[in-house]
């Protein structure tokens, strides 16, 4: 019986003995020095489980008597987040180790992150969620406070911290709360209490807290004041990690938890996330308008794409699930690729985040140029790119689902945040030569992901690489 | 051939990764090689377009040469044509290799100027073939890119304004588009333009916040597209990123947004609004109409006071424009029709008067009318080639201009006299302007000392024009072709029309009593 249940269990088991078996044998042998060779193994590890969790068997399975569940809606998450963050550890290193910044906790500190992610989005109880996302966070707080002599990072790392403590209170306590009310911790037992409109009052304070609570991890506004502080503190591979897969593990948790526990209440939940959705779309466009500093940018960027992928959820419906996979993948595919450019971005050596430094890139590098505006209209949402189909999954889930309003304030919120993404490329090519202009790094692990990521986003307009039907088998796992 | 549209489309976008992918190097062989690739794959494109119209029967009111393919989310690849986008689609390939010509001089950049203008071509020729909303739009959307990067890398001073202007302007109003689309996906189950065509949204009046939407569902999803196809028609008042774009804009930009892009307003109402939502368009008719003749007269009294001429031809676009909107809604035989006629016509005459200024552009730098005056005494060939394609902006009979205009005249005429008769003054209007512009720049003294030296014309530049005169003629004295092409279907659109609003009508009268 055990033995079963482990064996749904292995990749977790596998990740969490391979983080700890490095951590050892870093510490009592070479240490930094491992670095690179641990980076390598990570990122491959993490690209073999991936493919092993995909290829594994239809079906869901249940382990420890539905704690963990492992299912399609679980592995494409879990495809989505093992790929962003082998992708990421290996943009990441040439970057460290020129800045001097090559620690092997990087790398182990991830796994861990990871591991977390694996068990957020199989969770199947209250407990398993929490510990899972515990996990998952303390990594990331570390890690955001990888530079240890910056005050700038250190200062992220705590920022993030306290917040995210913080915000775990208020789930832990919105746990509780459901909990006391529906005296289960299983989300199986939960759905039974909570049916849409007979919901007792406490069960539903329970929700609305745990809804803040996620709110926070998947930086919604108002919960999102952390985010462009963190994005813009912490160093940029670190960045690039959390801008990709924690965002999915959040986001596939935060689905998760609203079908598989409230299901039968879509109608208590579906008004919160449209507003959360809503005001994401508009701040994010909004207040990035003004930044300068491209990671800040990102930040907002993101807490808007959340804004996007929220509103697939506020749908409620298996449409919705899908065009929130869908568009996570894409955005992480898209994140990628741009952020393989911002880590590429240097002067004389040292790491430039100034958007205005990027003036008149399209002289110096016309290949590289070219490319990051191709990833620049895809976030913009704009044809033929596959930012635009993504929108478009999304857009459709929502009017499906009752939620015309916030369609059409969604598109008019990514007018808005178009101008940003157009600024950048303004700067690129219109703009006039200067003096400290920032270079390229000659880096062909960085370009590489540059350019296929831009050509992921004109090749993909296809046929999506198949992900649509993935996808939609997944979210009807998801919603019954 | 099965798949003549496809390769029609998409031959200029195989030229363009070829440049982008084998051309190297930025000396004035490069250079050359790039602007010379992009003319052979242009004029090659053209050719191939012949027999687009060639296997072309007027008489079949159905979509010809269909292609179709599956595609995401039940979405499909689907290309064709009709009597209404026939035209238009040879009007693209007949202008590109024309700009391309025109861009000559072009030294900036040049491989890249290419790319783009190429690219630009391919989602042209897409928006006036796909049979699929999404398709359609991802054409139509997608034009932006390119025509953005065009104003805003080789444009002039001003260039960074009117390219953000132009961009995120048009981008409102089309993702407004956008959501009407995904409505019209989720009520009618497809996105078969042919199936949309033929399907019947609902139209029962309701209220939203206590306003009555009358034609109900039918009138916001024609107020979605309204405000897409508005914008890039330009419509008056939305037409302000039109005289930004144009005069910043290089001149094969100014020509290429005058002569194809506007167009794709006037198609997307001729293809949308009027045969999906009739009684949208039913309900909305009046305003229509009485906007149509306010931009007819406005924009031709701004247009009087301009003091650069790639301003003062763009007003006179918006005026024009203003023409088409009226016959389309007027939505009888000879207001579609002429619409459809002053359409193809404009992108004659739009198109070589943006031509003419930049031939004097190139020699002078300047676009003022007071920099000019006594050009006939050196460039007698300029002032024949000018005065030919004022005249026909004004809409003298006998070249192109004039049938148009008087076909939409004579539609609108039978919908709303008082429309009719204040447009008409539009007429007069157009002959100030476009006359006084004339003068100015080519008669006089030649008084000027930066003009003295000025040279006529070169044979390259006589070329471009040569045919671009011819069709202007041709079409003035003896229009039938192009009418006996468009006619058939736009009967079948006015049928169905028709029958709608009747439908629309006896519901009405039904709630009424």
């Amino acid at each position: 019986m055990i033995w079963a249940d482990l064996t749904i269990f292995l990749p977790e088991i596998i990740l969490s003995l391979f983080a700890m078996a490095a951590l050892l044998g870093a510490v009592y042998s070479v240490k930094d020095a491992a670095t690179a060779i641990l980076t390598w193994a990570t990122a491959g590890l993490f690209v073999v489980t991936a493919i092993w969790i995909g290829a594994s068997a239809d079906g869901t399975q249940v382990a420890f008597n539905g704690m963990f569940i492992d299912d399609a809606f679980a592995r494409f998450a879990k495809v989505t987040i093992l790929g962003a963050a082998a992708c990421v550890l290996v943009m990441g290193q040439g970057y460290l180790v020129k800045r001097g910044m090559t620690m092997f906790e990087f790398p182990i500190l991830v796994t861990l992150s990871v591991v977390g992610m694996m068990m957020m989005v199989s969770s199947g109880d209250l407990i398993v969620l929490y510990m899972g996302l515990e996990l998952q966070s303390l990594a990331l707080y570390v890690v955001a406070a990888l530079r240890r002599d910056s005050a700038k990072s250190t200062e992220a790392g705590l920022k993030y911290f306290v917040l995210g403590a913080l915000s775990s209170g208020l789930l832990l306590y919105g746990a509780s709360l459901i909990y006391g009310y529906s005296g289960t911790t299983l989300f199986s037992g939960i759905i039974q209490t909570a049916s849409e409109g007979e919901m007792s009052l406490g069960l539903l304070f329970g929700l609305v807290f745990l809804i803040a609570g996620l709110g926070f991890k998947v930086s919604a506004v108002p919960f999102h004041m952390w985010t462009p502080d963190v994005y813009e503190g912490a160093p940029t591979p670190v960045t690039a990690f959390f801008a990709t897969a924690p965002k999915v593990a959040a986001i596939a948790l935060f689905a998760r938890v609203m079908h598989d526990a409230f299901g039968q209440a879509v109608g208590d939940w579906q008004q919160i996330i449209a507003m959360l959705s809503l005001l994401s779309m508009f701040l994010g466009a909004v207040a990035a308008i003004g930044q300068t500093d491209i990671k800040r940018l990102m930040a907002f960027s993101s807490i808007a794409h959340m804004g996007y992928a929220l509103m697939g959820l506020a749908a409620g419906t298996v449409l919705g699930v899908q065009a929130m996979l869908i568009y996570m993948a894409i955005y992480v595919a898209t994140n990628v690729g741009t952020f393989a450019f911002i880590l590429s971005m240097e002067r004389d050596g040292r790491p430039v985040t100034d958007i205005a430094s990027l003036e008149m890139l399209s002289n110096r590098e016309p290949g590289k140029a070219w490319a990051m505006l191709a990833l620049l209209f895809s976030l913009a949402g704009v044809p033929p790119f596959l930012g635009f189909f993504a929108k478009f999954y999304v857009l459709r889930a929502a009017y499906d689902g009752g939620l015309a309003w916030l369609a059409v304030a969604g598109v008019i919120a990514s007018v808005i945040g178009a101008f940003y993404y157009l600024r950048i490329v303004f700067f690129m090519f219109f703009g006039q030569d200067r003096d400290d202009p920032a270079q390229i790094a000659r880096d062909p692990i960085l370009s590489g992901f540059v350019v296929a990521s831009a050509l992921v986003m004109i090749i993909g307009i296809a046929n999506l690489f198949g992900i649509e039907s993935i996808a939609a088998a997944a979210a009807e796992t998801l919603v019954n | 051939m099965d798949n003549l549209l496809s390769i029609t489309t998409f031959l200029p976008a195989l030229a363009a990764l070829i440049l982008a992918v084998f051309l190297r190097g930025e000396d004035e062989a490069a250079q050359r090689n790039a602007k010379w690739l992009a003319f052979v794959a242009t004029s090659v494109t053209f050719v191939i377009s012949l027999f687009i119209l060639a296997q072309f029967e007027p008489s079949n009111t159905d979509f010809q040469m269909v292609e179709t393919r599956e595609w995401l989310l039940g979405l499909q690849y689907k290309m064709g044509v009709d009597g209404i986008s026939v035209l238009f689609v040879m009007l693209t390939t007949f202008l590109m290799p024309l700009v391309i010509a025109a861009s000559w001089d072009v030294t900036k950049r040049v491989k890249e100027y290419m790319i783009a203008f190429l690219v630009l071509e391919t989602l042209m020729l897409g928006v006036f073939m796909s049979l699929d909303l999404v398709l359609f739009y991802l054409f139509f959307e997608a034009g932006l890119i390119p025509m953005f990067l065009v104003i805003g890398i080789w444009g002039g001073a001003n260039r960074v304004y009117a390219s953000f202007k132009f961009f995120l302007y048009t981008f409102l109003g089309s993702v407004l588009m956008l959501v009407a689309m995904v409505a019209m996906f989720a009520e009618a189950q497809t996105t078969d333009i042919e199936a949309l065509m033929r399907h019947q949204f609902d139209f029962e009046t309701f209220s939203i916040l206590g306003v009555q939407i009358v034609g109900g569902f039918q009138t916001l999803l024609f107020l979605a597209f309204f405000a897409s196809f508005a914008v890039k028609m330009p419509m008056w008042p939305v037409h302000t990123w039109l005289p930004d774009a144009h005069v910043q804009a290089p001149t094969a930009g100014s020509v290429v947004l005058a002569a194809i892009l506007l167009k794709m307003g006037g198609y997307g109402f001729l293809r949308f609004s009027l045969p999906m939502f009739p009684v949208g368009a039913d309900v909305m008719t009046p305003l229509i109409l009485w906007m149509s003749a306010i931009a007819i007269v406005y924009t031709s009294l701004v247009a009087l006071v301009q003091e650069d001429m790639k301003k003062l031809i763009a007003y006179s676009s918006v005026a024009h424009m203003g023409y088409v909107t009226m016959g389309i809604f007027a939505a009888n035989q000879q207001g579609i029709d002429g619409a459809i006629f002053q359409m193809i016509s404009h992108g004659f005459i739009s198109g070589a008067l943006f031509l003419c200024v930049g031939v004097i552009y190139d020699r002078m730098h300047t676009r003022d009318i007071d920099a000019y005056g006594g050009l006939v005494n050196r460039m007698p060939a300029y002032a024949l080639i000018f005065m030919l394609f004022t005249m026909a902006n004004v809409g003298l009979p006998g070249t192109s201009g004039f049938i148009g205009e008087f076909l939409t005249l004579l539609g609108v005429f039978q919908v709303n006299t008082w429309v009719a008769m204040i447009a008409t003054t539009g007429v007069i209007f157009s002959a100030a302007y476009a006359l006084w512009l004339y003068r100015r720049v080519v008669f006089g003294d030649l008084i000027k000392e930066s003009l003295k030296t000025i040279q006529d014309m070169s044979l390259r530049e006589r070329a471009i024009f040569a045919p671009l005169v011819v069709m202007t003629l041709l079409l003035g004295v003896y229009p039938a072709p192009v009418l006996d092409m468009i006619g058939p279907s736009v009967a079948a659109l006015i049928d169905q029309y028709d029958i709608a609003r009747a439908a629309f009508d006896a519901a009405h009268q039904f709630a009424a009593n």
